[in-house]
């Protein structure tokens, strides 16, 4: 089954995203930000990751940079969960290595949608 | 698959608090002339978050204006706007008007949307004024017209080149393939042409380019929603494919996607979101529970206040939890090896046993106060309304204050925290008010023009000491003495120390206040101050120097769940004083008793006259020694008045578990709660105020006590 890494400060949105996917029969790892993200994604086998951007102690773009700095991590769906319009952070983030986008708010059944689109 | 969203909503609704006060104390920090860029920033995220929350949850209203604060902060943030002073106060007022809104929403009500609109217009013309209009352009929808004629077309011709590194980025063509397969029937030939020899190969890199033709009655927004993600990096064109037509006019579509590019980009922040924001409603309202469903909104402020189903919750940090399961799993090794050696018990085993024994009262100890440690937050819970408030009262009284907010890790536990709170922002508000001259006048006095309020909290032995330190004029004796003369507080007889002195301002009835202000005469006096402490089993002290400043000294237990308590016993009954309230306790002499007509016996001890309360008439039970001189005086003070309490004997001291009588059977006069001591035996736990009252020695037989003696002695 796969294992999609959450990250997102927002505990309400966090909560929001893992019971979506779990309830869609996902593994799911939360992370608060994207220091502990990168740490938790380091110890385990992550399918996907799912980012917010606005994030204390260590942003989404940064992140995203970071993960793509790791073999495990070369080639894996990275989206961004992003408010921002399609100009500066969505282009950051491509810059960076993301694999794309969804913009908040989203509901539930565009989450899955839009993970259903890099995972088959 | 649906997901009922409203499970989320406290969790929403207590991080948006925590965030607005994060907000609130950055907003409050923040040096105009030098922004740090690290505080707007977390001004900023909070407001982001709550925006973004809101909107996922389906709080249309919190979102929409919550909006229009974050495009002014996302403006100040990239030094396209200056913030002022004003700018300030108006994103503070919007912190409390979400926060009104996140309340009612809470409590299952409407949104009054009175005040939001009403900023909302300030925002928009801020916004306006540096040419970032509000409102919307439609240019996207003419756009969307052509798309939609196009939906005729039989199928899409694609042609797509992505760019070399489009597989670094974790997109795969494969996927997009198949997902275009989905909606229609999918043809795909791929353009092998740019591949290197294989000893330029680079392996992460994608060299190939494909010709794609989609069958089916697909809208050309589905196809480009399949490639969103790489649209700007890749080589795209998307032509309607006609009955009979199949040609690649790649060429010529190359342009008209540069163009459409270039439009959506253009597109400034906030109108997308905006747009976003819009479209959505309809399907988030489908997802909120009824009772947060939006009626029309503000003319009906909710009449019903439903009753709030807010349950007390706490977080708990991880630690503290690991903490606990490692000593309970202590606490079964013990428990097995106990039972183990119970199994087949010989004397040789005593030792062992002992040990056993010991183990588990120092398991046992600690799992108490660890248990103890959850319920205790830091103290800068209670302390973070104080930069606010100081703030708006500083304002209001145009003086100057600097708030210093000292030992804010300092752990206090949960209830305690909520019960001091209002006493705190009497105490603060005092200082600020009556303590802290005005700027004038304190550079007249050669201080410095900015007052300071210090707010120090730390651990003192088992209790918690909260420090209120201003450097203002501090207390005068003179009109403090005059005013408990005129109110009928003390006769003037008296020889009076100055800490007695200030101590008066405890008492009921008392203010000196010469016109009643709006910040600190709300009839609530410093005696309320300090029964609510009191009542928390603490005491409150006042040091002062005239001209230089005072200090209040909050005392309190750190849990109300345990007391610190002195067992002493009456005959075969063990009752319990809680040791603060102790002074002390002596053995009396015949000289020092003196009977007082009206039936009450007085102690004479260092000239001051004490009621004596024997406990055994009180509470009705035959004691060992009925007389004083037999038995021992325990000096208690309650409601600022000393009684001495007439025991048999005093026994151990320890910490007592306080069980509610209230609860449990009924309030009880003189008894503030109960507790089993070791050998399983109930024991009482005495309540002074209650007790005095009781026994009827209250503040007026005590003053006629006090008088009669003067006379006496005069």
């Amino acid at each position: 089954m796969a294992t999609i890494l959450a990250v997102d400060d927002s505990a309400s949105m966090r909560q929001m995203v893992s019971f979506t996917l779990k309830g869609a029969g996902y593994n799911v790892i939360e992370a608060e930000d994207g220091q502990k993200a990168l740490e938790k994604a380091k110890v385990s086998s992550v399918d996907l990751v799912l980012t917010d951007v606005n994030m204390p102690v260590m942003d989404g773009i940064e992140l995203v940079k970071n993960l793509r700095t790791l073999p495990d991590y070369k080639f894996t769906p990275i989206l961004m969960l992003t408010t921002e319009s399609a100009g500066d952070k969505k282009m950051e983030g491509k810059n960076a290595g993301a694999t794309g986008w969804l913009v908040k708010p989203f509901n539930p059944e565009q989450l899955l949608a839009t993970i259903k689109k890099v995972m088959g | 698959m649906s997901v009922d969203l409203s499970q989320f909503h406290q969790v929403f609704f207590e991080e948006s608090y925590e965030g607005l006060d994060v907000m609130e104390s950055a907003l409050l920090n923040i040096d105009l002339s030098n922004i740090d860029e690290e505080t707007i920033n977390e001004i900023f995220r909070a407001a982001h978050s709550i925006k973004g929350g809101s909107g996922t949850f389906g709080f249309m209203e919190i979102a929409g204006f919550t909006h229009v604060v974050e495009t002014l902060l996302d403006l100040i943030r990239s030094d396209q706007f200056v913030m002022e002073p004003d700018h300030v106060d108006l994103f503070l007022r919007s912190v409390d008007c979400i926060r009104t809104m996140i309340n009612q929403l809470e409590s299952g009500e409407t949104c009054d949307m009175e005040l939001a609109d009403e900023l909302k217009v300030v925002f928009e013309l801020l916004l306006d004024g540096e040419k970032v209009s509000g409102v919307s352009s439609k240019t996207d929808v003419s756009s969307d017209g052509v798309h939609e004629e196009n939906t005729g077309a039989q199928g899409w011709q694609i042609y797509f080149k992505p760019e070399l590194d489009i597989l670094r980025t974790g997109n795969d063509p494969v996927r997009m393939f198949r997902e275009l397969s989905e909606l229609g029937e999918l043809s795909a030939s791929a353009i092998t042409n740019d591949i290197p020899a294989i000893s330029g190969i680079d392996p992460e890199a994608c060299y190939m380019a494909w010709n794609l033709t989609l069958w089916g009655d697909a809208t050309e927004e589905q196809v480009n929603e399949v490639f969103e993600w790489v649209v700007d990096d890749s080589e795209l064109s998307i032509t309607p494919l006609l009955l009979g037509e199949e040609s690649v006019e790649a060429q010529s579509e190359v342009e008209k996607l540069a163009e459409r590019a270039a439009t959506e980009e253009s597109k400034s922040a906030p109108e997308l979101v905006k747009e976003t924001v819009s479209q959505e409603p309809s399907e988030l309202q489908k997802a909120t529970p009824p009772a947060a469903a939006k009626k029309s909104a503000s003319n009906t402020p909710a009449l019903k206040k439903e009753a709030k189903t807010e349950s007390a919750s706490i977080r708990v940090g991880t630690d503290k939890i690991d903490d606990l399961i490692n000593m309970v799993g202590e606490l079964v090794i013990t428990q097995s090896m106990l039972s183990e050696l119970g199994k087949d018990f010989s004397i040789e085993n005593m030792p062992k046993l002992m040990e056993g024994l010991e183990q588990l009262g120092m398991h046992t100890r600690e799992l108490q106060e660890n248990v103890m440690r959850i319920r205790m937050l830091p103290i800068s819970f209670a302390f973070s309304r104080f930069p606010r408030l100081v703030h708006d009262m500083s304002k209001n009284l145009n003086k100057k204050v600097e708030l210093v907010l000292l030992g804010e890790t300092t752990e206090l536990d949960k209830t305690v925290m909520e019960r001091i709170g209002d006493p705190l922002v009497h105490l603060v508000r005092n200082s600020l008010d009556h303590g802290l001259e005005l700027p004038e006048k304190r550079l007249e006095l050669g201080k410095d023009e900015t007052g300071k309020i210090t707010l120090n909290a730390f651990h003192q032995g088992g209790n918690i000491i909260i420090q209120i330190i201003d450097d203002g004029a501090g207390l005068n004796k003179e009109r403090i003495l005059s005013k408990a003369i005129e109110n009928g507080l003390v006769t003037g007889n008296e020889h009076l120390t100055d800490e007695q002195i200030n101590d008066l301002i405890f008492l009921p009835g008392f203010s000196t206040a010469e016109s009643v202000t709006d910040i600190s005469g709300r009839g609530v006096g410093m005696d309320v101050v300090r029964r609510n402490i009191q009542e928390l089993n603490g005491s409150v002290e006042v040091e002062s120097t005239e001209g230089e400043g005072s200090i209040f000294t909050i005392r309190l237990p750190l849990t109300l769940a345990i007391l610190d308590g002195q067992l002493i016993n009456v005959g075969e009954q063990v009752y319990i004083f809680p040791l603060v309230s102790i002074v002390e306790s002596i053995q009396s002499h015949d000289q020092m008793i003196h009977r007082v007509s009206g039936g009450c016996d007085v102690l004479r001890l260092r000239n001051e006259y004490i009621p004596i309360i024997r406990l055994w008439e009180v509470f009705n039970v035959k004691p060992e020694y009925e007389t004083v001189e037999d038995g021992l005086l325990v000096i208690v003070e309650g409601d600022n008045i000393k009684v001495a309490v007439l025991v048999d004997d005093l026994l151990a001291q320890q910490q007592v578990v306080i069980k509610s009588i209230r609860e449990n059977y009924r309030t009880v006069n003189g008894v503030s709660g109960a507790t089993i001591l070791g050998d399983g035996t109930v024991s009482l736990i005495l309540d002074i105020s209650g007790l005095i009252k009781l026994a009827g020695v209250g503040r007026d037989s005590y003053k006629k006590i006090n008088d009669s003696n003067d006379n006496e002695a005069a």
